[in-house]
């Protein structure tokens, strides 16, 4: 239990700071970056109770939008991304569904599997976050490129990590 | 009630989550507000912190650069002054010893944290309460106009970039003294619109855009940029008008905080206009 709290805390911070010190200063083009941090919603164990879910996602969100001045925007995509992520465990089962124990990672349900679990979760959390920070300003379509693009980035840093950091 | 209860226990997730979805759109709507949620923002302790040790690394690489730019403000500052001793404008002939106090005092401080690529970009500083800063006083480096200090916490403050569309500058054109609201449009970092310009005025390219000081944020004449658009507004009697910004907005290090001594005397006084107008 310690473990795992010390194991998700430290992914918590270690992403966390990524994402504000690193990242944030990336500028693919114009207005796009990718949200890595992210990747902590991803990889909470199936069994983490549905409100823990919620609330780790909302101070995740909160945590972001104290460093980037950005009021409640990501703390609310998270939440959503969160909420819609058992349905998403559910659309994605295969024959052998999730065993008790396993974690969702490349190494124990596949690489198509993740991907599709990623650019799924991804997709709801970006459109959230763009269409909400657009709010009151115009550009539909300008805005449904950047999601795409950013999502875009955002899927190849996550599928990288997999690879390079969270080979477990 | 017991019902109501098990209700509440069986559905908790979906209660939860709505809360958590009201509350993180209440925050929004909220921020917008100018200054209300005080520990939300990038002022905080921690993440000012964050900041702060961050930027004292990345601080080596630009080094050379900072050098040169203070050294050429130095000189440009040692004229004027040579300017105003000549004139005699140090000078004052009041008696009033209290009248001989400059109207407006600069706080230097350094950039812990900005940005220029987010639709609403703000700026972090390592100057805060203690050091004499408050809300609204405006910010700006040797080039030009920054931004306007929005949250102040013990130790640092964070600034609402000129890159951000919440923040509207009245300013003028130097050549002719015609004034506008300087507004970005959320596009390139290195430009800005000009607004409210009326047809009548003669504008050209090339023309410097300077503060009004019709504000106490800003004293007359900071530049801000020169036009290099001049277009008409269909169905308007303004121009439209693009201004490039002086302040290079990817590579600002240090800055000065402008704290305008009279600032508390001056809005008084104008609150008691708007008195007599209701």
């Amino acid at each position: 239990m310690i473990k795992q709290v010390l194991k998700y805390g430290g992914m918590f911070i270690f992403l966390v700071l990524i994402q504000v010190l690193i990242l944030n200063n990336i500028h693919l083009g114009h207005l796009i970056t990718p949200f890595f941090y992210f990747l902590f919603i991803l990889l909470l164990p199936f069994e983490t109770p549905r409100y823990l879910q919620l609330l780790l996602a909302f101070f995740l969100g909160l945590t972001i939008d104290m460093f980037t001045d950005t009021a409640g925007t990501h703390a609310f995509a998270c939440v959503l991304a969160a909420y819609a992520r058992p349905s998403i465990l559910g659309l994605l089962a295969s024959r052998d569904t999730y065993e008790s124990g396993s974690l969702p990672r490349v190494s124990t349900l596949g690489q198509s599997w993740f991907f599709r679990y990623a650019l799924l979760m991804v997709l709801i959390h970006h459109f959230a976050l763009f269409y909400l920070e657009v709010f009151s300003f115009s550009g539909f379509f300008g805005t449904f490129l950047r999601a795409l693009v950013s999502s875009f980035f955002t899927i190849i840093l996550i599928l990288l990590s997999q690879y390079v950091i969270y080979r477990d | 009630m017991r019902n109501l209860i098990r209700f509440f226990i069986r559905h908790h997730v979906i209660f939860l989550f709505l809360i958590l979805e009201v509350f993180s759109i209440s925050l929004i709507f909220r921020y917008n507000n100018y200054q209300r949620v005080e520990f939300l923002n990038s002022s905080n302790v921690v993440s000012a912190k964050v900041y702060s040790i961050y930027s004292s690394i990345s601080d080596y690489f630009s080094l050379k650069q900072v050098n040169q730019e203070l050294a050429e403000e130095n000189a440009r500052l040692r004229t004027q002054l040579e300017d105003r001793i000549v004139t005699g404008r140090l000078i004052n002939f009041h008696d009033d010893p209290d009248s001989l106090k400059p109207d407006y005092y600069y706080v230097p401080a350094k950039i812990i944290r900005n940005s220029i690529n987010d639709q609403f970009n703000y700026i972090t500083l390592n100057r805060g309460s203690r050091h004499g800063v408050r809300p609204e006083m405006g910010v700006c480096t040797a080039d030009g106009v920054v931004g306007v200090i929005a949250h102040v916490s013990e130790n640092y403050s964070t600034a609402i970039s000129l890159l951000n569309s919440k923040l509207k500058i009245n300013v003028k054109l130097k050549k002719t003294g015609a004034f506008g609201s300087l507004e970005w449009d959320n596009g390139d970092y290195r430009e800005t619109v000009l607004n409210e310009i009326p047809f009548h005025i003669k504008i050209s390219q090339g023309d410097t855009v300077v503060t009004s000081g019709y504000s106490s944020m800003f004293p007359e004449g900071i530049p801000i940029g020169k036009v290099i658009k001049v277009g008409l507004n269909k169905g308007s009697s303004f121009y439209a008008i693009k201004v490039a910004l002086f302040a290079d907005f990817k590579r600002l290090n240090y800055v000065d905080i402008i704290d305008f001594t009279r600032k508390d005397e001056r809005d008084k006084l104008e609150q008691l206009e708007e008195q007599d107008k209701k």
